[in-house]
């Protein structure tokens, strides 16, 4: 039998792991959907070979240390740029527009884990030459992740996938126009960044921060339970101005949520919402 | 069906990649399919946004095929598909989550993860099926819907187009009825029933 076989983790015990990590840490777990926490707790004790739930328990308790990988650990960092090319092909050519009459842009990427959304965004707004009056603001829970937003350093490997997506979303220029290639690492130009504002914030815990035309936050609701999506939505709408843009990732939706009244989804299939009241 | 509303059964959950569409289509459109239960289809693809997957199962079965958003509820006597670049989990039995996850067998959806996550959750109350393919995904979920009190069935090799990942789950559990792609629908009814 493998080991993966023999990892089940109990109701009880998921319970109180997660009251530990808020009381000792302030890091508030409680309403993450279920199934996929107990994915990445599994996961974490499979990484570090820890043979029992106990065990694990035992490090969050006593190692200060553990906790900032467990953290690394538990939120999910899978991100890509132009994820959804058409999705960015809407934004390039229906959004951006209708920001551009504005005399200055706020944009909140929310959740951006290492920030290739917000480059994608940076990307297209310089093409729109909007990126002067703009300010990108990139936040994530994970205070490691977003270090590399400021580095602009991003695996080599991706880039055919990326160069792809940028077409696909519109894109006319070279893509590798936007990076310096050295050995297995693409560095993005400096000037991309030049209007980001990189900052941890925890949607679970933390208020709203600014007024924003555009707010990003794709697939990071998947990982809330219904209660904390409202809590988060509503947080959302308290930072978004009359209408502003929420974009949410392909198969999230405000349908069926506290503020799902006072937005209206643009006509496309894309996952835009337009702030009406 | 009074006496599908017996069944201990709730999920059905069939996995399949390359050379499993076809099996697919014959299961779905059997017209005896129990409506007692919710069905779940893993499969894996490219995330096309043309992609007419969905379509197509819908107008081949004479129930309700949904791809799967976010949180959708579980609901007897509809196929939910899982969307292509997401994990799809369970939460309960009353409804799914996603997960965009790192891949699993070089897949996302990973045939694994889902089955892994309807083992947990439904335990006995769970069918596995794991269709034709060229990967190894799906083996090992299958076989935790058996160690978890589900019942489980590989497609029979000889019988599929690409035979390794139902050879796989063979492998990984000697307790497991094996089909021909023209028997399962036969053995959901069977087994709903009996």
């Amino acid at each position: 039998m493998k080991e993966t076989e023999l990892i089940t983790i109990r109701d009880e015990d998921l319970n109180l792991l997660l009251t530990e990590i808020f009381q000792r840490y302030g890091y508030d777990f409680t309403n993450y959907a279920r199934a996929s926490l107990r994915r990445r707790i599994t996961r974490l004790m499979l990484i570090d070979r820890l043979p029992s739930f106990a065990e694990l328990f035992y490090r969050v308790r006593n190692d200060e240390n553990y906790f900032t990988h467990i953290i690394q650990q538990l939120t999910v960092n899978v991100t890509e740029m132009f994820r959804d090319p058409q999705m960015f092909k809407v934004l390039r050519e229906e959004v951006l527009p209708v920001l551009a009459t504005h005399p200055f842009i706020r944009i909140w990427h929310a959740g951006c884990s290492t920030g290739e959304e917000a480059y994608s965004m940076a990307i297209l707004l310089e093409e729109a030459n909007l990126l002067h009056k703009s300010l990108i603001y990139a936040t994530d829970i994970n205070p490691h992740v977003i270090e590399n937003i400021q580095r602009g350093i991003f695996s080599m490997n991706h880039m055919k996938i990326y160069s792809e997506n940028y077409i696909l979303a519109g894109g006319r220029r070279e893509f590798s126009s936007y990076y310096t290639a050295k050995y297995d690492w693409a560095k993005f130009d400096d000037r991309l960044k030049t209007r980001m504002i990189v900052a941890t914030h925890n949607l679970v815990s933390d208020r709203s921060f600014n007024e924003f035309q555009l707010i990003c936050c794709r697939n990071v609701l998947i990982y809330f339970d219904k209660d904390l999506q409202d809590k988060v939505l509503t947080l959302f709408d308290d930072s978004l101005d009359k209408l502003g843009f929420l974009v949410l990732g392909s198969k999230e939706n405000i349908r069926f949520t506290k503020v799902a009244s006072k937005y209206r989804q643009m006509e496309n299939r894309e996952k835009i919402w337009r702030k009406v009241k | 069906m009074a006496e599908g509303q017996m069944t201990k059964y709730k999920i059905v959950a069939i996995g399949g990649s390359a050379g499993s569409l076809d099996v697919i289509l014959k299961i779905i459109s059997a017209a005896a399919l129990p409506v007692s239960l919710a069905y779940v289809i893993i499969i894996h693809r490219k995330n096309d946004p043309s992609s007419i997957l969905t379509e197509l199962l819908a107008s081949r079965s004479p129930l309700a095929v949904k791809e799967v958003e976010d949180k959708e509820s579980i609901t007897t006597g509809t196929i939910y598909i899982a969307p292509p670049d997401y994990h799809l989990l369970v939460e309960d039995y009353y409804s799914f989550s996603l997960d965009s996850s790192e891949k699993v067998h070089h897949s996302r959806p990973s045939i694994d993860v889902s089955f892994e996550s309807i083992a947990s959750v439904f335990g006995p109350t769970a069918i596995g099926i794991l269709l034709s393919g060229a990967n190894a995904d799906g083996a090992e979920g299958l076989k935790k819907i058996r160690l978890a009190g589900g019942y489980t069935i590989a497609q029979d090799p000889k019988d599929a187009e690409v035979a390794y990942m139902p050879q796989q789950a063979i492998l990984a559990d000697a307790q497991i009825l094996i089909a021909g792609s023209d028997q399962l629908a036969g053995e959901i009814i069977r087994i709903v029933n009996s």
